[in-house]
């Protein structure tokens, strides 16, 4: 039941690494990056719930470790916003295209 | 059972469809739009994999607060409309991320019938604990190290966001003002959202111990509510040079560490919690950690100071 998820995410970590890849806008590779690192997440989820034991319905050390996940992912693409955001702002001082 | 089967796929299909829109699509503007309408239905994923939890801090963290942050980037920069390599290099990297998902794809096929898990042991650590929610016990007790450090992570982002501001910047406020209205619909609902809004942050980060929620998702919702005031001019971000603001950043990792030598004094080892005490030592730290990341996901969306203290 749960694999049709896997599947979504495998797709979701190849859509994500085609954007990463043929994007020229560091916006936009961010964006895909976050969709691939999406995918894996969810890869975990479904890992997640197929280890369902002792009376819980999910494993929940996979479960704790995307939500840790998610923000770590957030910071790294706070961290890498802030650097195109400078160096738009830099490239506009200088009268660059 | 073919109903739940149909909605399940509807919702893969659904996510797919979003996802791809977002990555192909040439206005950036339309591609943050995407992505977070894609981290929302991601959180609906979440709840049919019977993860909670995670689906409150997707919904909070992965959509709404980097959805945030992505939205205003792609207003602030100056390029709106994305240039695509020709359609061989394309080409070839479709082939590649095709290659990569069959890959994934297959794995996910001979995942072992007998599923590996840790469910048991941390079953176990429950009662200790004295939580109902498996996925916060986890995190703040059988792998309270792993959310420590995730707390590092933020802070150092943070450290790094700000010394990306100019020197004559430094001390300052975020330049985070897209205020235009004075009266409407933005501002009603600042006023309007944002003390309700804090208020389910703060439920959500108190019943986590129990239900679905904790500091993760609780956090997160009281910051969206902080960056929903200064969409609406209703707040200013605060001086980056203020001495409280510093406080409440580390206040998290400080209460965690403070915590964690104790455990040498008190239960033998790092991290470690006293017999019976386990629980309000654990809010006790929830408590600092929700404050903490909470400003350090606000301060980390408005960016490094952008004008003069």
């Amino acid at each position: 039941m749960s694999e049709i998820f896997g599947f979504t995410a495998a797709c979701l970590v190849g859509l994500g690494l085609y954007g990463l890849i043929v994007h020229s806008s560091a916006l936009r590779k961010i964006l895909s990056f976050n969709v691939l690192g999406s995918g894996i997440f969810l890869l975990l989820g479904v890992i997640a719930r197929r280890g369902a034991a002792a009376g819980l319905v999910a494993d929940p050390v996979p479960q704790a470790l995307v939500i840790t996940g998610i923000v770590v992912a957030f910071s790294a693409t706070a961290l890498g916003v802030a650097l195109i955001r400078r160096l738009d702002e830099d490239d506009e001082e200088e009268g660059e295209p | 059972m073919n109903a739940v089967y149909g909605l399940f796929a509807g919702l893969s299909a659904l996510l797919l469809v979003v996802a791809g829109f977002a990555v192909v699509t040439r206005r950036h503007f339309a591609a943050v739009v995407g992505f977070t309408a894609f981290g929302l239905l991601l959180s609906l994923a979440w709840v049919a994999l019977a993860a909670p939890d995670v689906a409150l801090t997707e919904a909070a963290v992965g959509g709404g607060v980097t959805g945030v942050l992505l939205l205003s980037a792609s207003v602030q920069m100056r390029a709106k409309m994305e240039v695509l390599p020709s359609w061989g290099v394309r080409f070839i990297a479709a082939v590649l991320a095709a290659i990569v998902t069959a890959g994934l794809m297959l794995v996910v096929l001979m995942l072992p019938d007998e599923a590996p898990t840790l469910a048991p042991a941390a079953k176990e650590s429950l009662a200790f604990t004295g939580m109902g929610n498996p996925a916060t016990a986890v995190l703040m007790a059988y792998r309270a190290l792993d959310t420590m450090l995730e707390k590092v992570v933020l802070l150092l982002a943070l450290v790094a966001v700000w010394s990306l501001g100019r020197d004559h910047f430094w001390g300052g406020r975020p330049d985070f003002d897209f205020s235009t209205q004075t009266s409407g619909p933005l501002l009603l609902l600042a006023r309007v959202l944002v003390p309700v809004g804090v208020l389910v942050g703060i439920y959500l980060f108190w019943v986590g111990a129990d239900e679905p929620g904790g500091a993760f998702a609780g956090g997160a919702l009281i910051a969206a509510m902080g960056l929903l005031a200064f969409f609406a001019g209703v707040a200013r971000p605060p001086l980056v040079g203020s001495g409280w603001l510093r406080w409440a950043v580390v206040a998290g990792i400080a209460v965690f560490l403070i915590v964690g030598f104790g455990g040498f004094w008190g239960a033998g080892d790092f991290l470690a919690y006293p017999d019976g005490l386990a629980k309000p030592v654990i809010v006790v730290i929830e408590v600092a950690m929700t404050l903490s990341i909470a400003l350090t996901l606000v301060l980390l969306v408005v960016g490094p100071p952008g004008r003069r203290p």
